[in-house]
């Protein structure tokens, strides 16, 4: 995808880059931009794959790009928009590299089979790493495990750009968007798909692939079900399902406790898992970047910049997003800051913690400075309200900032932004909060 | 006879749940949709409902052996299955370019079928590649 090759290495010994971007996806792609058109002179992106685009040239399906191009593009349309963007700004692309190491005072280093290690030097560190799926083994399934079993996302790389079909007769454990999406795919390349299990009592992913994945090709969805066995020796033969209880403490190794007698079996020779994302934070931690246990991404303020000077987070290696448009919003942002970071010196201001308060499971900045200019407070809901919702972001009691919402779902990520008007209240404030209160509960709070 | 029945629109990532009456096959009362467009999919999806198809197509001498693909317009929905079925036996010669079209009218719908990405012929592999 675009023009392969062409990309200039790290011409090292030059006094090293403005910014320097780990991962040419959505994220990175937009940082480097950004970068650029905030006035960085030398901008490097350094990516491991051989062509830039991360995710998006395995996305295949539409859905990218309405609100950032106003156009519904499929993920290989949109990464291409991208990189030619980030080729007409001189944005520098270092293809088919692996970063491996990243300390805290702007040095990577990074190895590729024509330069051998290369020393990289930046005022500016953007992490772009993306996530990674959650494997089977995080989830405690007992029985065999013979070959058949993938996460969603391996299967959408072997079916969309390697042309491998991974099955004939598949079960979908966990119903986001990657697993829906993948419902379809395999049932448009003549698969059957057996069911798409799910152990919440709602869907993980959008209501949209909810209808055009699953319900357009008669594809059964089970909820508040899991699967508690697979069975099959060298492959996989069928999976074991069951009623999740919600009653019933969890089982041994942190299994769902399901109905006794509520097993029944599914015949298949695949199962995909969509099961969750994790942001890919190995390199961070390296640098002694502090993570939030909650997102798995790092502890950032309003600028995206984590506890380490000069290194900043976009996109999903931050917290995972549900939309492409949202982590180039976000990534364009800390491009922004990365390009103005002047460097360690920079007369830091105090913060404040940005806390999940009621129905808010996490929330992204985690701290605040008392002399921001502008924040965009992300976050999701705990539990979803099916119901018109307020978004309430306070400042120790006083409330600054609401936004009314048509119902309140943990599979779609909520935006409320900040302004310089809360500055006064910042400065001694003890804590920023966020919840989410369905309107009518709040009217009856307040008597 | 007014019949209810619930529409979820997929314009947009909002995914609004839509209440409507129909009343012999026409919309009668509408409730639930964020914007206009709900209620021109509700009108859509009772007259002629349409999805966009995205899949691959094979491609001889490309630095990948599949290209991605997209109806231009959206489909008939029953019509969904059938061009998929066929794009399985199309196969494109490497370099692709994006916006070519691949099967043009693809059975009679009036649809192009156009490529969603460049796909580069082996040889151009360049520097990004592994084996140079």
């Amino acid at each position: 995808m675009g023009k392969q090759g062409i990309y200039p290495g790290p011409s090292g010994g030059e006094g090293g880059y403005d910014v320097a971007v780990i991962g040419a996806g959505p994220a990175g792609l937009a940082v480097a931009c950004a970068a650029r058109e905030a006035g960085a002179q030398r901008v490097l992106v350094i990516e491991r794959n051989t062509e830039p685009g991360g995710i998006l040239p395995q996305c295949i399906h539409n859905g990218f790009g309405l609100r950032i191009f106003d156009s519904d593009l499929t993920g290989p349309e949109y990464a291409m928009r991208w990189i030619a963007r980030a080729e007409a700004l001189d944005v520098e692309i270092l293809l088919d590299t692996m970063v491996l190491t990243m300390d805290g005072a702007g040095r990577l280093t990074a190895t590729n089979g024509r330069q051998g290690l290369i020393d990289i030097e930046a005022r500016a560190i953007v992490a772009g790493m993306g996530c990674r799926e959650r494997p089977l083994g995080a989830l405690a399934i007992p029985g065999a495990r013979p070959a058949g079993v993938y996460t969603a996302g391996t299967a959408q790389r072997l079916v969309n750009m390697d042309g491998y079909m991974p099955g004939e007769r598949t079960v979908i454990l966990g119903s986001g968007d990657i697993g829906m999406i993948m419902a379809r795919r395999m049932t448009l390349e003549g698969a059957q798909v057996v069911a798409m299990v799910e152990a919440l009592p709602y869907i993980g992913g959008l209501r949209r692939n909810l209808v055009q994945c699953v319900r357009d090709f008669g594809i059964p969805l089970y909820l508040s079900t899991t699967i508690v066995e697979v069975r099959g020796r060298e492959r996989v033969e069928a999976v074991v399902i069951a009623d999740v209880d919600p009653d019933a403490h969890s089982g041994p190794g942190g299994r769902l406790p399901t109905k006794a007698g509520s097993e029944r079996e599914l015949a298949c020779d695949t199962l995909l898992l969509s099961v969750g994302l994790i942001p890919e934070n190995e390199l961070s931690r390296m640098a002694g970047v502090a993570l939030d246990p909650l997102t798995g991404g790092p502890l950032v303020d309003e600028r995206l910049q984590t506890n380490v000077p000069g290194v900043f987070a976009a996109g999903n290696v931050l917290h995972v997003y549900d939309l492409v448009d949202d982590v180039t919003e976000s990534a364009l942002r800390a491009g922004r800051y990365a390009a103005e970071y002047t460097g360690p010196d920079e007369a830091p201001s105090s913060t404040v913690a940005v806390r999940a308060g009621e129905n808010v499971r996490h929330v992204v900045p985690q701290r605040l400075h008392a002399d921001m200019a502008e924040a965009h407070i992300q976050f999701r809901a705990r539990t979803p309200i099916e119901a018109p919702t307020r978004a309430i972001v306070r400042i120790d009691d006083q409330v600054v900032a609401t936004r009314r919402l048509r119902y309140a779902r943990p599979s779609e990520m909520v935006t409320v932004p900040l302004g310089p008007e809360v500055r006064p209240r910042l400065a001694d404030a003890r804590e920023v909060s966020v919840h989410l209160l369905s309107v009518e509960e709040e009217d009856t709070k307040r008597g | 006879m007014a019949e209810h029945q619930e529409f979820i629109c997929v314009t947009c990532p909002m995914g609004c749940a839509i209440q409507a009456v129909i009343e012999d096959g026409e919309l009668k009362e509408i409730e639930g949709e964020a914007c206009r467009r709900g209620i021109d999919w509700v009108r859509q999806e009772l007259s002629d409902p349409r999805r966009m198809l995205t899949t691959t197509v094979q491609v001889e001498g490309g630095v990948l052996p599949l290209v991605p693909v997209r109806s231009r317009d959206a489909l008939p929905k029953d019509e969904i299955l059938p061009v998929a079925a066929l794009l399985r036996h199309v196969v494109l010669q490497a370099p692709v370019k994006e916006g070519q079209i691949v099967v043009a009218d693809v059975l009679s719908t009036g649809v192009d079928i156009i490529a969603s990405r460049d796909l580069d012929a082996n040889e151009e592999r360049g520097l990004g590649h592994p084996d140079v």
